[in-house]
């Protein structure tokens, strides 16, 4: 109730400053399409590229003095986690302290077509959440320990290697300040859920227009059919996987004994 | 060829699991043991989560041993009655050894025991299985040396006692209930069979006969190891049908060019091989707890298995 209250009180406090909201006719529209707006995960799924693409359409010719900002971001579905960090106790290394993260997209790619503080001020970013480290929600970290600011950027890391967390400054391509398009790499060790894609049009380092698309990401087939089941119904699930492994295990060994003779 | 595990949530080469249950199924049909003890490790390496790991490992034991304790129920060298006691402490133990799993995965310390249990168990029976094939490979080497069996120790002294026909015993079900418990809840927690412990348990605590041995801790072993896949099904979800599948496949076959290479070896040789790479296990899981390691940041999600 509180949170939510803050919330409001907090959307209420950015909507005026909000540099979208107030125009009747915005000067610079995006228009933009994903290559795919489905990406199935099959049993050969290796991962997946997705394709952005549009156009920025104006009235009157851009304006030339300002520089053009164009900044594209595909978020996976947020979770909570746990960030831990080994430390030496009795000769051996554990798991000492943890801290917990409220919010964490899955999958967070970021893509620019120039560098991130030249095309987007501090503020704008706070407000619609653009850069990795804002995406990351830990306002709430139950936990709050001096060192937090060194968890969330081993989270950043370690996603970063694992290429579920993304930053490609000059990834987007812009052809006379008006066609645009970039790539995203979807690695294989996806979650899945519904995924945004948002294009932020900045100029003097302020948003000044958006777009907002979903990409859906789901495993189909069989791999839909067991991960349900294993959810669904664990023990049909667990029973399952006893009476598929004696299966295969007698089939494959009287298999073998056949072909001996 | 790449394949999307549906449990792990990552791809892995097809090629990669079959070659590492192939690997593990030879080195089990080598030494006639189980190999859950090397495939879950193996699977840590290779990346895939822990809880799926261990949890996959002991459904991929049901299917390596099935075919034995058939094999072994035919030539009737299975104590059901013992089997059955061993399992009874072995359900308890496993459904204890799940729960203690669920909890230490929450508060983040199940790598830590899952690494110090392997640690301190394979240190111990390599260590013993050396010592025990150097002596048995001096002995071979003097002639006229007896081995004895049917010590009384403190074991024949406790209540509730009962006849093991086809072992040939008299003893108290409390020794066996309990050694059944262990060896539950080292399945539960390392994705073992266990029959690496219960195996010499029977020999030198129990004192069975070793020609029930295989075949009684094979039976309890099955069963457990079932068990333990519905726990770890239904309390955890870290049960990957998939990855089982190719680690069975790959297994089969393995076993089947290690039982000829085995059949070629002395026992003794085999021994001292068997030890020297339970050692071998032991040191990289050890060193992987002592040494400073490269990250020391880990991540772990709330919500699902992995």
């Amino acid at each position: 109730m509180i949170r939510a209250l803050l919330l409001l009180a907090m959307a209420i406090a950015i909507l005026p400053l909000g540099p979208t909201g107030a125009r009747a006719e915005p000067e610079e529209e995006i228009i933009a399409d994903l290559s795919q707006n489905n990406v199935a995960i099959t049993t050969r799924f290796v991962g997946s590229e997705i394709l952005v693409f549009g156009a920025i359409k104006r009235e009157s010719p851009p304006p030339g003095e300002s520089p053009l900002g164009l900044i594209i971001t595909i978020s996976g579905p947020s979770e909570p986690i746990v960030v831990r960090r080994k430390a030496r106790r009795a000769g051996i290394w554990v798991n000492a302290d943890a801290v917990h993260i409220d919010s964490a997209p899955s999958f967070y790619a970021v893509s620019t077509n120039a560098p991130m503080r030249e095309i987007l001020i501090g503020s704008e970013d706070l407000a619609h959440k653009i850069s990795t480290r804002q995406a990351i929600s830990s306002f709430w970290t139950t936990q709050l320990s001096p060192d937090t600011p060194d968890f969330i950027e081993a989270l950043i890391r370690l996603r970063r290697q694992a290429g579920l967390y993304q930053f490609h400054e000059g990834g987007v391509r812009i052809r006379a300040e008006t066609l645009f398009r970039s790539s995203v790499r979807l690695p294989s060790n996806l979650v899945e859920g519904t995924y945004s894609a948002r294009i932020f049009l900045t100029r003097n380092g302020r948003v000044i227009a958006t777009y907002r698309t979903a990409i859906e990401v789901n495993k189909v087939g069989m791999e839909r059919w067991i991960f349900n089941l294993a959810h669904q119904r664990p023990l049909i699930y667990g029973l399952l996987s006893i009476v598929i492994a004696i299966i295969a295990g007698w089939g494959a060994s009287s298999a073998f004994r056949y072909l001996r003779g | 060829m790449q394949v999307y595990l549906p449990i792990a949530e990552i791809s892995v080469s097809a090629f990669l699991l079959l070659g590492l249950g192939g690997i593990v199924g030879m080195l089990s049909g080598m030494f006639g043991v189980g190999g859950g003890f090397l495939i879950t490790p193996l699977l840590f390496f290779i990346g895939i989560p822990p809880p799926v790991a261990v949890a996959t490992g002991t459904n991929q034991i049901v299917a390596s041993s099935f075919s034995a304790v058939l094999a072994h129920l035919k030539k009737r060298s299975v104590d059901l009655r013992m089997g059955s006691v061993l399992l009874a402490g072995g359900l308890a133990g496993a459904a204890l050894g799940v729960q203690l799993f669920a909890y230490l995965s929450r508060i983040g310390q199940i790598d830590l025991l899952v690494q110090l249990s392997y640690v301190g168990f394979l240190g111990v029976i390599g260590f013993l299985m050396l010592l025990e094939s150097l002596r048995a490979m001096q002995r071979a080497r003097k002639p006229g040396y007896r081995a004895k069996r049917h010590h009384h120790t403190w074991i024949h002294a406790l209540p509730l006692k009962m006849k093991f026909r086809r072992s040939g015993l008299y003893i108290s079900v409390i020794p066996p209930l309990l050694v059944g418990a262990a060896v539950g809840i080292l399945s539960a927690i390392m994705g073992v069979g266990g029959g690496f412990i219960m195996v010499p348990a029977m020999i030198y605590l129990l004192g069975m006969p070793t020609k029930v041995v295989i075949g009684t801790s094979l039976f309890q072993i099955i069963f457990v190891t079932g068990f333990t896949t519905i726990m770890h099904a239904t309390t955890n979800y870290s049960v990957d049908m998939v990855l089982a599948v190719l680690l069975i496949v790959g297994g089969v076959i393995g076993a089947q060019i290690g039982t000829r290479i085995g059949t070629r070896l002395k026992a003794e040789q085999l021994r001292i091989l068997l030890a020297l790479l339970v050692l071998a296990v032991c040191a990289k899981i050890a060193l992987g707890l002592v040494l400073e390691p490269e990250e020391l940041y880990s991540i772990s999600r709330l919500k699902g298995g992995a």
